[in-house]
């Protein structure tokens, strides 16, 4: 048994991804990816993927997902006003600063 | 000056000769800046001019620390093998770097590594490759390769790296070294540049188990600005143990005998080491972990998908550089900078841990990875129900050669499949070197349930009294 998505359609086992894929995700992952990098990580991922199907051959019903191991839900702490980082050091390492804020372009533009 | 060399001296020993006054912790510490300074193995990426003298009756006595360059550690570079923080100079040190200079081990350098710890030779670092001290065409492991190299060559006393799915164990192997990752949750993950924050965990790479020890003693600790610490029930003691009457050992037939790719030298030293546990009183027996397998699979969704979303944050905007393309809109000068500045492997795995979360792919990848993660932990337990540890070699090879493996990314994913499942159970696991194999250093790894660290120390303490491992690379 592959994988299947969720409609019920077996995953292909080579090519896995394609090219249009790559660009798709590569969009959601906010990278650009030159011709030779789109055909690359096709090839690499296709692999990689063909690997893990692997797990597609388990039985896995009634299994519940693992999140985390450590068995800790609601971390809570007192609620205590204390120091932070003083605004001016928060904005060293910003490549651009302007009016105490860290200056990007604009969201309009381009 | 002093006659004893310090840079000859375990840390426990340097700390026990600081304490008699036999050496001062100046005299430890400008004898390792001169030996990181001189460093020509591409181990470090920045090395502390001076450090503070230690607090009167701090236990670890002014011993510095090599630091993987992931921990953030105030004002000093923290680029975590990145191009994307190049520059980076944190506001803030990572708690187990604070807490371990505040118990005498200051920091003397910060060590290079796979970018964003992602990579199992060290070949992904953006500031170059790291040497193999043993041999140095070849790779040190990874991706605390750095950590691993300076402690083999004597340049540091023992390192911080941190495991991921095997990275301060298998770089440990391949350098002839002890590595260990705790439990996860014992030691505070503040300050550490994430990975895969459900697998990412701190630990000490030393010369021998009685400092990896020593170091986790000062580590471990529930920590309120990472809610996932747990910190450690007691305390971790120094080992003692010089015998092994009464410990079953159960070796898994799927990560030993089963598995395809085990170098034959590395399978004769292990079967060599259980030799040696059987003299020390252990009993030996074959086990099962049906679905370890699986692990590398499940790993190669989860930790990526882990990543993708952890290194959304690198986008230029509040630290790092930023493209200097102009005139392009918000979305792409993140797309530029990002592009501009993660290497391969990294933008490998965002690109598959973002397509394995991605709408339609989530159930098949993501969905199933955590049921099998839940199988691979479900193992282990009933396996401890029967047996104290469950041992295997920890890396499938000796170090190879540099480049060997840099083209095929599946290839280099199969050095951690001895490792990930018990990262992907969250349980402790010990590398100790148990022999040569063509002159390289080969891993044994032992392997307890969570918070079992004071066991498996002792039983790697009286393994290593046996094994006598004393060769060392050639140190300059």
């Amino acid at each position: 048994m592959t994988p299947r998505e969720p409609g019920g359609r077996h995953l292909e086992s080579r090519h896995m991804i394609d090219r249009e894929q790559v660009l798709h995700v590569a969009r959601l992952a906010r990278l650009e990816l030159t011709d030779d990098e789109v055909a690359k990580m096709s090839d690499e991922l296709s692999a990689v993927l063909g690997h893990i199907e692997k797990i597609g051959e388990l039985d896995l019903d009634g299994v519940a997902p693992t999140t985390h191991v450590v068995e800790v839900s609601n971390a809570l702490r007192p609620d205590v006003v204390a120091p932070s980082l003083p605004h001016e050091v928060a904005l060293e390492n910003a490549p651009a600063v302007a009016g105490g804020g860290f200056r990007v372009p604009s969201p309009q533009a381009g | 000056m002093s006659a004893t060399d310090p840079t000859a001296l375990t840390a426990a020993a340097a700390v026990a000769a600081i304490e008699a006054g036999e050496l001062s912790a100046a005299e430890v510490f400008d004898a390792y800046r001169a030996a990181a300074a001189a460093d020509e193995l591409n181990a470090y990426v920045w090395v502390a001019r001076d450090a503070p003298a230690p607090a009167a009756g701090a236990p670890l006595a002014g011993v510095p620390l090599a630091v993987k360059d992931l921990f953030c550690t105030e004002g000093v570079p923290s680029q975590a093998g990145s191009k994307i923080l190049e520059g980076y100079r944190p506001p803030y040190t990572a708690t187990v770097v604070a807490g371990l200079a505040a118990a005498g081990a200051p920091l003397l350098g910060k060590t290079n590594q796979d970018e964003f710890a992602m990579g199992s030779s060290n070949e992904n670092s953006a500031y170059g490759p790291v040497l193999n001290p043993w041999s140095r065409d070849r790779v040190p492991g990874g991706s605390s390769g750095g950590s691993a190299a300076a402690v083999a060559a004597g340049s540091a006393p023992w390192a911080l790296g941190t495991d991921t799915g095997g990275s301060i164990r298998q770089p440990a192997a391949l350098c002839g070294i002890v590595g260990l990752k705790p439990t996860y949750g014992t030691v505070s993950r503040y300050g550490m540049i994430a990975f895969a924050s459900s697998l990412d965990q701190a630990g000490p790479l030393t010369r021998d188990v009685t400092d990896a020890a020593l170091l986790l003693k000062h580590m471990v600790g529930r920590d309120e600005r990472d809610s996932t610490s747990i910190g450690f029930p007691g305390a971790i003691e120094l080992p003692t143990a010089t015998r092994l009457d009464g410990i079953r050992l159960g070796v898994p037939e799927e990560l030993t005998a089963a598995a395809e790719g085990i170098e034959p030298g590395v399978l004769a030293s292990f079967e060599a080491t259980l030799k040696i546990a059987e003299e020390l009183g252990a009993s030996i027996e074959t086990c099962h972990l049906p679905h370890a397998p699986h692990a590398l699979s499940a790993y190669y969704v989860l930790a990526p998908a882990e990543a993708s979303s952890n290194l959304a944050r690198y986008d230029g905007v509040r630290y790092g550089p930023r493209s200097a393309s102009n005139g392009a809109g918000l979305v792409e000068m993140y797309t530029r900078t990002r592009s501009e500045h993660f290497g391969p492997e990294v933008k490998r795995r965002i690109m598959l841990g973002t397509y394995s979360l991605s709408s339609g792919y989530y159930d098949a990848y993501y969905g199933r990875a955590q049921r099998v993660r839940t199988k691979i932990a479900d193992d282990f337990r009933a396996a401890f129900e029967r047996f104290d540890f469950v041992v295997t070699p920890t890396a499938p090879t000796v170090a190879f050669e540099l480049g060997a493996l840099t083209s095929d990314p599946l290839a280099m994913y199969l050095n951690d499949y001895c490792t990930v499942p018990m990262s992907l159970a969250g349980i402790p696991a010990i590398s100790i070197p148990s022999g040569l194999s063509d002159g390289l250093p080969v891993g044994f790894q032992l392997a307890g349930p969570a918070f079992s660290e004071n066991r498996i120390l002792d039983a790697a303490f009286a393994l290593e009294r046996a094994i006598a491992f004393d060769a060392t690379p050639g140190r300059a």
